[in-house]
């Protein structure tokens, strides 16, 4: 076991891979109110973070932990929190302030069955439309959605890098099952993952406009504290960073955030499928309920359903284009989710009426089954 | 092949560790595997549950849904799992703990497995890695090396010793078991 990085297969958490990741993806500021099914998250980093010169801190409430996250990246530092549902709830003022400003962060959002304080150790996929609209206002956010322990620390190394360099909050959607289970994961070492950071300027102090953004629409960012002297404010504001009410400029601002979304979709939609070549009849699903799908399908294929899975890894941007050209080839669209219909939506809009789109729902806070979906692909 | 195994017992016996062992041993033989396991009420007192499943193949599905292995240390937990055990499956009853074994539930082995921790270790809290020891042997689910590495690994600082021992009795008692029909039926 010689040399500096032991590369190993390790027998990993959900929750452990995510901070794990997370330390190795350079995060060093973690504010953050513990809650069940997220809870090992802020255990770990809380052991971790002082030993790599990084900084913990429980805050009193979720409002004020998502605050301070924001002010860690704002110094320069490459920050995250994590909750549940009901503290996703409450950071989502903060994480709008953060989108409009564009201060990189990652939230980690280990989802029970909701609303309100729900069924807090049960899986549920309620949160897909509050990942994109709980804050009001158009914003930009991303979402990505696992559904292994190891795609968990795949996925976290990729949401603090968008994170950073579209200068945009990154929601990594989690199921219980997924956050609570242990699985082998290979843990890369440091030199090995794609490490990124925020644009930072390159002009003078003096010339220096923070909201000044190039071609790509990512404006350079300084950090607090070294000079570079910049006003953030959660009022429509010029490229000065000073507020403005004109109504070409705020046109603008506007449409700058949801392009630079736009512009770099193609570098942040991932997914995954299997059986989809010649498939007839397709299930989409994500996370935990991915992999029933994918076992279903497998059964189905033995049976000689002609059956596909399609699995996105990333819910917001929604992967619309991959979608239509599916339902532009299958008979038929099966959305299982663990909520009463979210995903099935932006199925529908994809899929624009050139297939049928049939939903599995099930809430009662158990995981959906391989069988289930079986029984569905074998309804023709 | 795709080997479903389910541990129960009550909160506090330790089965989730067994189980988290379990999979860690099966990950050094290099075969993939997941452990799973009940959180909530159930998790203190009452019937717990730790599973792992353990295959060649990526896992897809990664709950238990029929065990082929399946072990029972309390009546609460026989009550409950007892008849989920595939058909032919193995069931390994800790005859100490619990009397009455559905005589439907797959292949029943009653062994006392808190009996030979104490036995071995004077202590019942190595019961679980007891347990795992007979587990495997019975069931053949992961090397004896692996096991005994994961087992050290990730017991607490300072009692490997103790946990080897009570892994090693209790596959001698599994193997003794075998060789004897030992209550086997």
């Amino acid at each position: 076991m010689a040399g500096k990085c032991d590369v190993r297969a390790r027998l990993l958490q959900g929750n452990e891979s995510c901070a794990e990741a997370a330390l190795l993806a350079g995060v060093r500021f973690f504010a953050g109110y513990p809650i069940t099914p997220s809870s090992e998250i802020a255990e770990i980093l809380s052991a971790r973070l002082p030993q790599l010169g990084g900084k913990f801190i429980q805050m009193e409430d979720e409002i004020a932990s998502m605050a301070a996250v924001i002010g860690a990246s704002l110094a320069g530092m490459k920050a995250m929190t994590a909750t549940s549902g009901p503290g996703f709830s409450l950071k989502q003022e903060n994480l709008g302030f953060a989108s409009f400003t564009e201060v990189p962060c990652v939230i980690v959002n280990v989802q029970r069955t909701g609303p309100s304080t729900g069924l807090p150790t049960s899986p549920g996929q309620g949160d897909l439309m509050q990942a994109r609209w709980g804050t009001h206002g158009d914003h930009p956010v991303v979402a990505l959605y696992p559904s292994s322990v190891a795609e968990t620390f795949d996925l976290t190394v990729k949401a603090v890098n968008i994170a950073e360099t579209l200068r945009v909050p990154v929601i990594l959607l989690m199921d219980e099952v997924v956050a609570h289970m242990r699985e082998r994961v290979i843990v890369p070492c440091a030199d090995e993952i794609e490490i990124a950071w925020r644009p930072r300027p390159t002009v003078a102090p003096s010339d220096y406009l923070p909201y000044d953004a190039g071609p790509d629409g990512v404006p350079a960012m300084a950090d607090f504290g070294t000079g570079y002297r910049w006003h953030v404010t959660g009022l429509y504001h010029d490229i000065t960073g000073f507020p403005t009410s004109a109504p070409a400029k705020v046109d603008h601002l506007v449409r700058r955030l949801e392009g630079k979304i736009a512009n770099h979709r193609r570098d942040i939609t991932f997914t995954w499928d299997e059986h989809m070549d010649d498939a007839k009849v397709a299930v989409v699903a994500c996370g935990i309920v991915a992999r029933s799908a994918r076992r279903a399908v497998r059964l189905a294929r033995g049976k000689g359903i002609a059956a596909g899975v399609f699995q996105p890894k990333t819910i917001w941007p929604f992967p619309y284009e991959q979608i239509a050209e599916i339902a532009a080839r299958v008979d038929r669209i099966i959305v299982p989710e663990m909520n009463m219909g979210q995903l099935i939506g932006e199925v529908q809009r994809a899929a624009c009426g050139k297939c049928e789109v049939i939903g599995h729902f099930r809430v009662d806070g158990e995981p959906i089954t391989p069988e289930e979906i079986l029984a569905r692909l074998e309804e023709v | 092949m795709r080997r479903e195994i389910r541990l129960s017992g009550y909160g506090g016996q330790g089965l989730i560790l067994a189980g988290i062992i379990l999979a860690e041993a099966a990950m050094h033989d290099g075969h993939e595997a997941v452990q799973t396991q009940s959180y909530g009420p159930e998790a203190r007192g009452g019937a717990s549950k730790a599973e792992v499943i353990i295959s060649d193949e990526p896992i897809d599905y990664p709950k238990v849904t029929a065990p082929d292995v399946l072990l029972l240390m309390s009546e609460a937990a026989c009550k409950r799992y007892a008849c989920t055990v595939e058909p032919g499956g193995a069931v390994i009853v800790d005859s100490g703990l619990v009397e009455n074994v559905p005589s439907n539930a797959g292949v029943v082995y009653k062994i006392p497995v808190t009996d030979i921790s104490v036995e071995a270790t004077g202590r019942a809290i190595t019961a679980n890695i007891a347990a795992l020891g007979v587990v495997n042997s019975v069931a053949k689910l992961v090397s004896p090396e692996s096991l005994e590495r994961a087992v050290a690994a990730r017991v607490p600082r300072g009692t490997a010793e103790a946990n080897l021992n009570a892994l090693r009795a209790g596959m001698a008692a599994a193997q003794e078991a075998g060789s004897r029909a030992f209550q086997r039926e």
